[in-house]
């Protein structure tokens, strides 16, 4: 594992975006960060421009439009960069499965690293879907 | 020689490794606050070799040449001020008559960096931060320069920063006059504002510029401004000890008693930015240009009579 992927992940900066949920999973990620859970601990910090971001957090059904801000913020991350995938919505489209207005789940869209199921995941649940996303790209042993 | 030691081991070594540890103590004095953990002791080096080896984007609105060059000229001028400023400290006898001024002159540079950062990233948001991060500079510039002179009158008109450390170490620091305290007092205030800390993070203000003039910056770029600003946050504590607080004597001991000084001041700032919420940019403006000036005149005034 070389200098730049260790740091990137002793020091993963989120950018959060919404792709049309119900805000259930916008608040259970937001938790992460009060003091019971306290993400800062292991070097995350939630930021607001998408240029500073190393981990894009998607919530929500993509739908039509949002898809395509979706892409063009994928393509403005400064690579190398990871995609979780949180909620049943941006995992499989959930209640909106049937939806004429969203066609395709989101990693048909862009590629995702790892997916949190839940509606919405527990904060538990986002700590520990990030926890395997940093042994996946980190080379550990684990599941 | 000497001078090339000043500026590369102290002015960027020991200013940096200082600036990452302030930066270190900021953020989990913050956690603290707030009933939290907080980050590694070694976090901040963590977010800039992370941000050394991102890619870097440039917005195609951008102009091209200021958008690079504003991280360097900032970074450079915080190099050279702390260069001057360790210099009066490490040999009162060392630096030229009127490196007072110019350090006045360097410590505005980040600022100025800054704004031409924001204007040149070609996003009307960037445009607003540095908008406002210059109305803030105009407001705060008339009371830092007042405060600053108290030091000078109070040790009869000298304006080397090697003399102004010397009369402290012979007849006591500035801070312990009435005037030297009011004075210290609005340096403090100005610190809070030069760093774009809360409450006066009004160019970045998170919630609705997201990050200001810093929007559009990405990889090397935003590592050499977070390197910049941990730097300031480390040099305008200094400048303080330096020019209030008995001034900083590097050897055996003393550099112990010289940090913890930089650290009380560190703390203090966060705990300021911790414990206040933000205001406008016109309320920023008449607290500095009313309360702050007024009592940056009055601590002028008291050292002129002798206070």
């Amino acid at each position: 594992m070389g200098l730049k992927l260790k740091a990137l992940l002793k020091s993963p900066w989120v950018f959060h975006l919404s792709t049309g949920s119900c805000n259930n999973c916008d608040i259970e990620v937001l938790d992460c960060l009060t003091p019971r859970f306290d993400i800062e601990r292991f070097g995350m910090l939630l930021k607001g421009s998408i240029r500073h971001a190393d981990v894009l957090l998607v919530t929500g059904s993509c739908n039509r439009m949002s898809a395509e801000r979706l892409k063009t913020l994928y393509e403005q991350v400064p690579k190398p960069c990871l995609v979780v995938a949180i909620g049943e919505c941006s995992l499989s489209r959930g209640m909106f499965i049937h939806s004429y207005n969203c066609p395709v789940p989101l990693d048909h869209i862009i590629p995702v690293d790892v997916y949190i199921p839940g509606c919405p995941p527990k904060p538990e649940a986002v700590i520990a879907g990030v926890v395997k996303l940093i042994e996946k790209v980190g080379g550990k042993k684990g599941d | 020689m000497i001078e090339a030691y000043y500026l590369i081991a102290l002015g960027f070594g020991a200013t940096a490794a200082l600036g990452l540890a302030a930066s270190w103590i900021d953020r989990k004095v913050t956690a603290r606050l707030q009933y939290r953990v907080g980050p590694p002791l070694l976090q901040p080096l963590t977010d800039l070799v992370k941000l050394m080896g991102k890619e870097t984007t440039v917005p195609s609105t951008a102009t091209r040449p200021v958008f690079f060059a504003a991280p360097l000229t900032g970074l450079s001028a915080v190099m050279v001020a702390s260069a001057v400023v360790w210099a009066a400290n490490a040999n009162a006898q060392s630096g030229f008559v009127g490196d007072w001024i110019v350090l006045i002159y360097l410590l505005v540079m980040p600022s100025l960096a800054m704004i031409a950062a924001g204007f040149a990233s070609g996003n009307p948001v960037a445009s607003l931060g540095a908008s406002r991060e210059m109305k803030l500079v105009l407001s705060y510039e008339l009371p830092f320069v007042l405060a600053l002179l108290v030091p000078v009158i109070l040790s009869g008109g000298s304006i080397r920063l090697g003399a102004l450390v010397e009369f402290q170490r012979e007849s006591g620091a500035v801070a312990g006059n009435l005037s030297g305290l009011l004075a210290l007092l609005v340096v403090i205030l100005v610190t809070q504002a030069k760093l774009a800390l809360v409450p006066f993070d009004i160019p970045e203000a998170e919630t609705e510029l997201a990050e200001g003039p810093l929007i559009e910056y990405s990889g090397p770029l935003l590592g050499t401004f977070r390197l910049m600003r941990n730097m300031m946050l480390f040099l305008l504590p200094f400048v303080a000890v330096t020019l209030y607080w008995g001034g900083a004597s590097l050897s055996g001991w003393g550099f112990l008693w010289a940090f913890l000084k930089v650290v009380a001041l560190v703390a203090v700032t966060t705990v300021i930015r911790n414990t206040n919420p933000r205001v406008r940019i016109d309320q920023a403006m008449r607290f500095f240009w009313g309360p702050v000036t007024v009592l940056a005149a009055a601590s002028v005034v008291l050292a002129l009579v002798g206070a």
